[in-house]
């Protein structure tokens, strides 16, 4: 510290310090804004999104066993499962399923509530719609998963 | 507060409108500098303030009454919806207090996995508070760079828990998540990478002519006024209170770790500024040992599936990194909490703006909002 105060005053010292710091960032290789669309954001494992309802791979049969645990879990109450027990197989089946996305605030409990894997927030994020409709997902729906568009230019 | 007269009453004198000298101005509930919604009264003669009064409610949502209506599982991610930039550390101050409430402790897994969440939740929510403040004082180049730098931490809070804001990362009794594969060495590459990052921060603003010029000797608040109002965390130890409930009370396993509690001196804008960055260091400090120390083990204690405790009331209080954030929980012996009652620390630290901001102009008055480090979510819950 030699600079006097009035010097370091005459000499803009800390603007040329602020602005070094600044123009350290400036070669294109610091630039971190991600071009959304095109770019798409890495998404870890756990991220919890869109929910999905998972059937076994071999038979195509839903894994849900509609013992309403999930329903019970979720503090929005928003999910709601009727379901029927089928004399032939002794099983019960579900007979109406749906979940109103517009109230969830992916907390994540019913997933964890739920005691066959059936139920899963997956990693998918482009929920967004234009309007209130289409928000309450039924079964077929959320055994489909989210069709986002492509987005082109 | 005795001096304080009825000063929005304007009719009381007799005179004509252009004697008077006195102006009352409303600022907010829309305005960016009160980071949210909040609407400040402020009585003026020209550009000096004569008083202030906080009108607050606009992001009321009920959430102490929420919680009456649920389980105590499910109102867990609730919590993090009050101080939003900060919700790993409601939901700690939560888990804690139902925890004393039922008598179990989480297991040491589960207590370093959440010092070493909770105090990357400080930084994060530290850097929110440096970008904002410094732009609300006319320094833009702080704000990207604090905000590219959180996203760091938001990276490790997603992949640990899935989400990055409003995390719902704990569980009562402990953590629902295991660390994942590699948390350890990002948090150690965070660390490493954030130190650089902040002496940056420092580089900008600490000797930078206009900005000490903006925050030294503005809003000036000393240790008596600071405890006579309740006042905590950072801005009660830029006043020199040396109070930190990690050392004063220590929960989880802070006592293991070795940090120091840094306090200012004049209790201005500038000492803030500087106890606050200094907090970062010592977050980074505490990360490290903890990184270093996380013990194998269970990460659940166990808790019945049921969660019920016994009829009693409890409180419990941390400190957060706005201040003493604490939880009383009334039970009576059923599933579903009797009462819940959040002291949240911006609510308690608002009210000393007035008592900092008389005398001094309007544009101080940003200053101070900023300096006091508030969350209208967490003001109005
Ligand atoms: S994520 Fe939470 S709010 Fe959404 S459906 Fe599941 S339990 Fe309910
Ligand atoms: S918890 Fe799982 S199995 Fe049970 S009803 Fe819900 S989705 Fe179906």
């Amino acid at each position: 510290m030699s600079l006097t105060p009035l010097l370091r005053k005459i000499f803009l010292v800390d603007l040329v310090k602020g602005l070094k710091v600044t123009f350290h960032y400036q070669p294109p290789s610091e630039a971190i804004t991600e071009q959304y669309p095109l770019e798409r954001p890495v998404i870890f494992e756990r991220f919890r999104g869109q929910p999905r309802l998972n059937s076994n791979p071999d038979t195509g049969e839903s894994l849900c066993i509609v013992c309403n645990l999930c329903a019970l879990a979720c503090p929005e109450q928003l999910i709601v499962v009727k379901g029927e027990r089928n004399p032939a197989t002794k099983r019960k089946e579900v007979v109406s399923w749906t979940y109103d996305l517009s109230r969830c605030m992916f907390c994540g409990l019913c997933e964890e509530a739920c005691s066959t894997d059936a139920l899963e927030l997956t990693q998918d994020y482009e929920m967004a719609l234009y309007s209130r409709e289409g928000m309450v997902l039924d079964q077929a729906a959320l055994e489909r998963g989210p069709e986002p568009e492509k987005y082109a230019k | 507060m005795s001096e304080r007269t009825d000063y929005l009453d304007l009719d009381t004198k007799d005179e004509t409108f252009l004697d008077a000298t006195e102006l009352v101005l409303n600022m907010g509930p829309q305005h960016p500098s009160t980071h949210g919604v909040l609407r400040v009264i402020l009585k003026l003669d020209g550009e000096k303030v004569l008083g202030t009064e906080c009108v607050i409610g606009y992001l009321h949502r009920g959430v102490e009454k929420i919680a009456e209506n649920r389980t105590y599982a499910m109102f867990n991610p609730y919590v993090d919806r009050m101080d939003y930039v900060a919700a790993v550390s409601n939901g700690l101050g939560y888990c804690e207090a139902v925890e004393k409430l039922l008598n179990v402790e989480a297991p040491p897994r589960a207590q370093y996995i959440r010092v070493i969440l909770t105090e990357l939740c400080r930084i994060a929510s530290h850097q929110v508070w440096l970008g904002t403040h410094a732009l609300d004082i006319g320094a833009i180049t702080p704000l990207f760079y604090c905000f590219r730098d959180r996203e760091e931490v938001l990276k490790i809070f997603e992949k640990y828990c899935g989400a990055r804001l409003t995390t719902h990362a704990f569980r009562i009794g402990g953590c629902i998540y295991e660390a994942y594969e590699g948390f350890e060495q990002d948090c150690k590459k965070f660390c490493d990478a954030f130190l650089p990052k902040l002496d940056e921060y420092e580089e900008l603003l600490t000797t930078n002519r206009i900005w000490v010029e903006r925050t030294k000797g503005v809003g000036i608040l000393n240790p008596e006024d600071c405890i006579a109002l309740g006042v905590t965390g950072p801005v009660l130890r830029a006043s020199g209170v040396k109070w930190d409930l990690r050392k004063a009370q220590p929960y989880e396993s802070y006592k293991d770790f070795d940090f120091e509690i840094p306090t200012g001196l004049n209790g201005d804008t500038y000492d803030r500024y500087l106890v606050r960055i200094e907090e970062m260091r010592q977050a980074v400090r505490i990360i490290r040992q903890a990184v270093d120390g996380l013990p194998q083990g269970p990460i659940m204690a166990k808790v019945p599936k049921v969660i019920k405790p016994p009829v009693g009331e409890v409180y419990h209080s941390i400190e957060a990194p706005k201040g003493e954030l604490g939880y009383f929980i009334v039970s009576d012996a059923s599933t579903q909490p009797y009462r819940i009652r959040v002291r949240p620390p911006s609510f308690v630290n608002l009210q000393a703006l007035d008592k900092m901001v008389r005398g001094l102009l309007v544009a101080d008055v940003v200053a101070v909002i900023g300096t006091l480090d508030i969350v209208l979510g967490e003001v109005d819950r």
